[in-house]
């Protein structure tokens, strides 16, 4: 198989003026208002293209885009919840027999998984991690709303520290989900995958790039996307992008990719805004006190510092 | 031709696996099924299988792997066995309700707890309802004509239904019998290359697995279950085909010694063996016992299982599992409800006996005569009764 770097040699970024016209994700699916889930997926599908294969978790993005008008107009499949990754893993290896045998032409065809945070950090995440370690080509892309938002807003391992969910309900003995968000992207870098990435919808060219490049790699690829829901979040339908934002310019959600192990920031954040500024768009985090947002921050910090170590350490030229 | 060789039952069913010419075998280790994937680990090395072997990490992955493979359009096989099939659960309903022809050798075994790696049918009497077409086989030569046959019937395009092959754990998987191994080229010409009705194929996108509102629902049900049922006549058909390519028959129900027979045993899988030999031992003492065995357990073969029994007054149904908070096993409990739709007049006496790897001896299928037969003369009903059980 050939490497990383190597696939990339002739790479062809995605800029505002070459964006994909294509919509393999189509109009007529029943998101929410303001999704920013959804939004993400369709530029997900956009930079893959027609000769795509969607395996499909259940969740939020399976159920609005799987009624009786399908918005899928490459073939997808859906199965349960905790086995997209495994799905795909069938997938993939019935292809290449069968493309191996000649049994079926080889068409590129671009395999990808799409999940949310309960269906990867969760309940699949063996199936997953197992994916990950047999080396199938294919791409899994979490959909990280923070919160298992189809069965009504119920904490995940996802949820970040102070978050009221209907199962992280604030009280007088809480404070919300009394955890920090468990760190996936780092779980699948574990697994010494050729990439890894987090990415926006609030910066979609370079969101598009990453699937771009996830795809073109040979081997299993993960990347994280950060999926503001404004109905688990309470938050304005239209400030989805602006929590996005926010989010990566607060440092809550860093943006980088991890090509063969080496880490890349995608966008230093060298003036920081306060976290506080984050937290009070949502009213998930309205309970919280200023000691709690102090704590937030230092944590933030903290993960961001590590974050950059690693740059340095597995990237030092960068 | 083919030819009779003396071969472990698990790597029979491997070698016929790879004379289907499967693209892709999911594998994940589970006693006593693990000789089947471990052999066909060994054919894929050796470049004797041209497939993809998926190493899953877990039974309920290798489910989903072969839901994935099979609808990418590949001829799809795995197996397991006991708390593999257990985990698997979930899946198995999705891979029928899909419509994708997967082939599953279960090696059955006793469910935990306590935990038992031996032979029992717990496993897949907790699968009854999962939609799949479910063969039980009685000694190594059916395993393997039964796998054959299981493609055969599960890529009809008639059915397209996922298959299960029943063989006991140990009693089966692990003992060396004389087999005749069909031939490469007899096998392609039994069963040519798989032609997926549909499949993930970019160039004519489907969607598959999309979310049943209620008014569908049903119909998609309804549509799973009439499948099934009318799988019935292809699966005999193809034995039909069978029977004319490699000379041997097999029926949905198979017989023995029941012409003049008052009472039957009813018997699934290898069980079968032991009770012809318990039947010859009564008939020598001038017992008129015959035998029953269900061989296809579902689509249940009804008419065919009526007539097998029609001769007799007393049945002793041998259950292999139990159905905890009902007063008889599994099977004895499906019969009696078909058996009392139909107007059936016959005695059902109902005994569980070999759970957990438990030794069946000829010795209790008399005793188990003997009960049955002063249950039936007092008329009274009969709760089922658990054979040689230490107390």
């Amino acid at each position: 198989m050939i490497s990383a770097a190597e696939a990339l040699k002739d790479f062809q970024k995605i800029t505002p003026k070459t964006i994909p016209l294509v919509e393999p994700f189509s109009k007529g699916h029943r998101a929410c208002q303001g999704c920013g889930e959804v939004l993400a997926l369709r530029m997900v599908a956009k930079a893959v293209g027609m000769d795509m294969i969607a395996v499909s978790a259940t969740g939020c993005m399976e159920i609005i885009s799987s009624s009786y008008q399908t918005a899928w107009e490459t073939p997808w499949i859906h199965v349960a919840f905790e086995n997209a990754a495994a799905v795909a893993s069938g997938v993939e290896a019935g292809r290449k027999a069968l493309i191996r045998k000649g049994k079926i032409k080889d068409t590129g065809a671009k395999i990808v998984a799409f999940a949310g945070d309960g269906a990867t950090a969760d309940i699949g995440l063996q199936a997953l991690s197992g994916a990950l370690e047999r080396g199938h080509d294919f791409t899994y892309i979490c959909l990280d709303n923070e919160a298992y938002m189809n069965t009504g807003i119920q904490r995940s391992s996802s949820t970040p520290y102070g978050a009221m969910t209907t199962t992280s309900p604030p009280g007088p003995l809480s404070k919300g989900q009394m955890t920090w968000k468990k760190n996936m992207p780092m779980i699948a870098a574990a697994h010494n995958v050729p990439y890894v990435a987090t990415a926006s919808p609030a910066w979609h060219v370079d969101l598009m790039n990453k699937v771009k490049k996830a795809v073109t790699i040979p081997g299993p690829a993960y990347i994280h996307i950060y999926s503001p829901c404004p109905t688990g979040w309470r938050c304005g339908p239209e400030t989805s992008i602006e929590a996005a934002r926010l989010a990566v310019q607060t440092k809550v959600f860093p943006l980088f990719e991890v090509i063969d192990g080496q880490f890349i920031l995608s966008r230093e954040i060298k003036k920081p805004k306060p976290v506080e500024e984050y937290l009070k768009g949502q009213r998930r985090f309205s309970h919280l006190k200023p000691e709690d947002v102090a704590y937030i921050q230092k944590r933030v910090d903290a993960d961001y510092e590590r974050l950059l170590k690693l740059v340095q350490v597995t990237n030092p030229e960068a | 031709m083919g030819r009779r060789v003396g071969l472990e039952v698990s790597l029979a069913c491997a070698e016929v696996v790879g004379l289907c010419n499967a693209d892709v075998v999911a594998a994940y280790p589970i006693t006593p099924q693990t000789h089947i994937v471990e052999h066909l680990s060994e054919m894929v090395a050796d470049g004797h299988l041209d497939a993809e072997f998926v190493p899953v990490e877990s039974e309920h992955s290798a489910m989903s792997c072969c839901v994935g493979s099979s609808a990418a359009g590949a001829r799809t096989f795995t197996s397991t066995s006991s708390q593999g099939l257990a985990l698997m659960h979930e899946i198995l309903f999705i891979a029928a309700s899909l419509r994708l022809p997967i082939v599953m050798a279960v090696a059955n075994r006793s469910l935990s707890g306590p935990i038992s790696i031996w032979n029992d049918h717990s496993d897949i009497m907790a699968e009854r309802d999962i939609g799949w077409i479910q063969t039980f086989a009685e000694n190594g030569q059916e395993v393997v004509d039964l796998t054959m046959h299981a493609f055969k019937v599960a890529e009809d395009k008639r059915v397209c239904l996922p298959v299960a092959v029943n063989l006991d754990g140990f009693i089966l998987t692990h003992v060396i019998e004389p087999i005749e191994m069909p031939d490469k080229a007899e096998v392609e010409a039994y069963l040519p290359g798989f032609e997926p009705s549909q499949s993930l194929d970019p160039a004519n996108p489907i969607s598959m697995g999309i979310v049943g509102m209620p008014e569908i629902y049903t119909e998609a049900k309804k549509a799973n279950a009439v499948a099934l049922e009318e799988s019935y006549s292809v699966i005999k058909e193809h034995w039909e085909g069978l029977a004319k390519q490699f000379g041997r028959t097999y029926k949905p129900i198979e017989t023995y010694r029941t012409e003049d027979a008052d009472t039957v045993f009813v018997t699934m899988g290898s069980l079968g063996e032991t009770t012809m030999t318990a039947v010859d031992q009564m008939r020598e003492d001038g017992i008129k016992v015959g035998q029953v065995r269900i061989r296809l357990w579902r689509p249940f073969p009804v008419d065919d299982f009526m007539e097998a029994i029609a001769g007799a007054k007393t049945l002793i149904v041998i259950d292999r599992a139990l159905s905890p908070g009902l007063p008889a096993g599994p099977v004895a409990t499906e019969l009696r409800g078909m058996m009392y739709a139909k107007g059936a007049k016959q005695y059902v006496a109902n005994f569980v006996c070999g759970l957990g790897g438990r030794d069946v001896t000829r010795a209790q299928f008399v005793e188990m005569y003997h009960s049955a037969q002063k249950a039936a003369a007092s008329g009274a009903e009969m709760s089922c009764q658990m054979v040689g059980v230490k107390e």
